[in-house]
């Protein structure tokens, strides 16, 4: 009978994820000011992974991000303000781990916003949840075009990048580069064929030829077998629609065997974690794109350095969306005077985004966030002055290019 | 036929390579498992993270361990890795052996499991803690830098060194156990303990050593990983139910089922990422619910 239960709670525990979930609160300001805040408290939910291979370019880096947010809003206001509360929780990359937790936040714990949801799946799951509940969502974390396509609602916001983007930045560069075969490395789920399928698009429209794709399971170890199908294509360029130590496995292995610089890489989604465990040695020369970078101005230096001083790593544009749009968003409570959804989104919307991370940045009505990306070159070990300096900025790519056009969008909200 | 199958000869020699070397590793982890629970009865989830922890030590070693001890040129090289990492991963196996399995034994396998679980999770833990999962880089040692061309494929020199290297082990381990006179005394300490203790064998001492090969076993494992994947604290995770499933195939607790098992399925899954890439997570577990289906206690054990 014991032995049962054991066995059933050990089972239950790995599949539901419930083994690692902390989750903390910043202590609760008297309110003041906040006329029509629900439960008397604007409550944010950083829903991402805190264990798995996407936790360093988001994490326990994101909930940072929404701390600091959260006290610099604060001071701001001088205290005079409604309360604000912050929990986190670890998605572990699973879509329904990130329904359920989301579905607990909403309906018990009255949270009104979910930020960061890295990896497109957790995204998607837990979009339609906050719709059907009325709360916010901002997806800084997932990729995928999806998200503000045909899956889009109207209470969420991607903020940080997409796969659109990614692939006119550096699918563009690399085929102007002279690359102009191509044969993919795609990570077998909804961001990797995304990726695949934008990029390939953009190949094309530049006159390059796509000649093959090999998709591995997410996530893999031994890339040595599908790297080994790509050399064979005898394509020009590999590129790798997968992200994290998918990325960074493949591009270890690939030369290993040989196959770079003999053909050349392209790390579609890389972030500057991907770069700083690679190492220059490996990386130098790739092109990458980003929505961030934080040694692009003095703005985004000073801002950097403060993440900086707390979390010992530079952060990925990942974390400093999530500090852009908490920020967004609580000014838009603010605005607004209560955390209705509809209202909050609404002014959200009318407010244009000036801050380190974006220069007059828009949320569309698809929930877009359309501002500029950078096209970005890897430094050579001997550029590099200080540590972090890793990229040449090549190219400020105007939010007109970067963003897909409503006319290609599939977001019904769009149509009207 | 290979027109047939749309793929060149030289293309699948090279794959089955591959599938290979996969297969050595898949070999030395779950001989390691095997060996542990065919002679403790343990089922050691921990045995990923004590890969991990081999490939920590061997990034530690030849990086940080220089600047620790106030001395930046001091390198402890790849090879002196490959004994140091088993021999502190092993001791430490034998600590959590000697102060926490050694009470699990007259309880149920759940009770290790659960044990040797928790302990995965707590040392993943503090490794992510402390470096991240983003991962580390070990340098190729200089001996192995290049390939050898075998006119199919480029063979890296290191990968064709981790499959003499793995073999080598797999068979020592397997003859030290099945051939020679220390390895009778480990099986009839499993056999009958109490018999075996009455000839004046000192059996909770043997289970102990034993325990510590299995899980240095793993470390080496990790040695031999660093240099080809990226050293991250979920390495382990991410291969450990793989391992799992190799040795449920081999029939738990078989020493020769476990090498022969690892070596066939890291063939087949280089079978599968040719022709059907989008399965070769799965393909090894589809395997093992024919085989429990076909032969329950697995391709080589035996049914008690």
């Amino acid at each position: 009978m014991m032995k049962r239960r054991i066995l059933s709670i050990l089972i239950g525990a790995a599949l539901t994820g419930s083994l690692a979930s902390p989750a903390f609160s910043q202590p609760a300001k008297p309110a003041a000011g906040g006329a029509n805040i629900s439960d008397g408290v604007v409550k944010i939910g950083i829903l991402t992974d805190l264990s798995g291979l996407y936790s360093d370019l988001s994490g326990a880096g994101s909930v940072l991000a929404a701390k600091m947010a959260i006290e610099d809003f604060q001071a701001a206001e001088k205290g005079k303000t409604f309360a604000i509360e912050l929990v986190s929780a670890d998605h572990q990359n699973k879509g329904d781990v990130a329904s359920n937790k989301a579905r607990e936040w909403f309906e018990r714990d009255h949270v009104d916003m979910i930020g960061d949801l890295v990896t497109t799946s957790t995204a998607l799951a837990v979009m339609p949840i906050a719709k059907e509940k009325n709360r916010i969502t901002i997806v800084s974390g997932a990729a995928a075009t999806l998200i503000t396509g045909k899956n889009c609602t109207d209470t969420n916001v991607h903020y940080v990048y997409d796969t659109y983007a990614l692939a006119n930045g550096t699918g563009k560069a690399v085929v102007k580069q002279g690359g102009d075969t191509w044969f993919f490395l795609t990570a077998d789920y909804a961001f990797g064929q995304a990726l695949e399928k934008d990029t390939t698009a953009v190949v094309i429209a530049n006159g390059g030829k796509v000649l093959g794709s090999v998709r591995h399971p997410f996530p893999g170890t031994d890339f040595s077998s599908f790297l080994l199908k790509a050399q064979s294509s005898g394509a020009k360029v590999i590129g790798l629609a997968n992200a994290g130590t998918d990325t960074t496995n493949a591009i270890k292995q690939a030369a290993e065997f040989g196959i770079t610089p003999k053909q050349s890489l392209a790390g579609l989604l890389m972030f500057i974690t991907d770069v700083h465990s690679l190492g220059l040695k490996v990386t130098q020369g790739m092109y990458l794109t980003e929505g961030f970078y934080w040694d692009f101005n003095n703005e985004t230096r000073a801002w950097s350095k403060r993440f900086f001083e707390k979390h010992r790593r530079m952060p990925t544009m990942v974390q400093a969306g999530v500090y852009s749009s908490t920020m967004h968003y609580l000014k838009a409570v603010k605005a607004a005077g209560t955390d209705e959804a509809k209202a909050v989104m609404r002014k959200m919307k009318d407010t244009p985004i000036n801050d380190f991370f974006a220069k007059n940045g828009r949320i569309r009505e698809d929930g877009r966030h359309v501002h500029d990306f950078y096209l970005l070159q890897v430094k050579k070990p001997e550029e590099s002055k200080y540590p972090w300096d890793y990229y040449h900025v090549r190219q400020v790519i105007p939010a007109s290019d970067a963003v897909m056009p409503v006319a290609q969008s599939e977001c019904p909200l769009l149509k009207k | 036929m290979f027109e047939l199958l749309g793929i060149t000869p030289q293309a699948l020699y090279g794959q089955l390579l591959i599938g290979l070397i996969n297969g050595s590793f898949y070999a030395v982890l779950s001989l390691g498992l095997a060996v542990i629970f065919g002679l403790l009865n343990i089922i050691n989830f921990a045995h990923g993270a004590q890969y991990m922890m081999g490939a920590f030590i061997a990034w530690l070693g030849l990086t940080q361990v220089g600047p620790w001890i106030g001395d930046p040129e001091f390198h402890l090289n790849y090879w002196a890795a490959l004994v140091i990492a088993p021999l502190l991963v092993g001791a430490f196996g034998m600590i959590i052996e000697r102060t926490m399995l050694a009470r699990l034994y007259r309880l149920d396998h759940l009770y290790g499991l659960l044990l040797t679980f928790g302990i995965a999770l707590i040392i993943e833990g503090l490794f992510r803690y402390a470096y991240g999962v983003s991962g580390q880089q070990y340098e190729l040692p200089e001996v192995f830098q290049g390939a050898f061309d075998l006119g199919f494929m480029h063979l890296p020199k290191y990968r064709a060194w981790v499959i003499c290297a793995s073999l080598t082990v797999c068979f020592a381990t397997w003859y030290v156990i099945e051939r020679t006179k220390l390895g009778s005394y480990l099986r009839a300490g499993t056999e009958n303990p109490r018999l075996t203790q009455a000839f004046g064998v000192n059996v909770p001492l043997m289970i102990t050593l034993t325990y510590g090969f299995g899980v240095a076993l793993a470390a080496f494992a990790g040695v031999l990983a660093a240099p080809i994947f990226t050293v991250s604290p979920l390495m382990g995770a991410d291969l450990i139910i793989v391992v799992f499933a190799v040795v449920v195939i081999g029939g738990m607790g078989s020493i020769l089922g476990s090498i022969i098992t690892g070596l066939g399925l890291g063939l087949i899954q280089g079978l599968t990422k040719v022709f059907y890439p989008e399965a070769s997570a799965v393909v090894i577990f589809v395997i093992m619910v024919i085989v429990l289906l076909v032969r329950p206690a697995g391709l080589f054990g035996r049914e008690k």
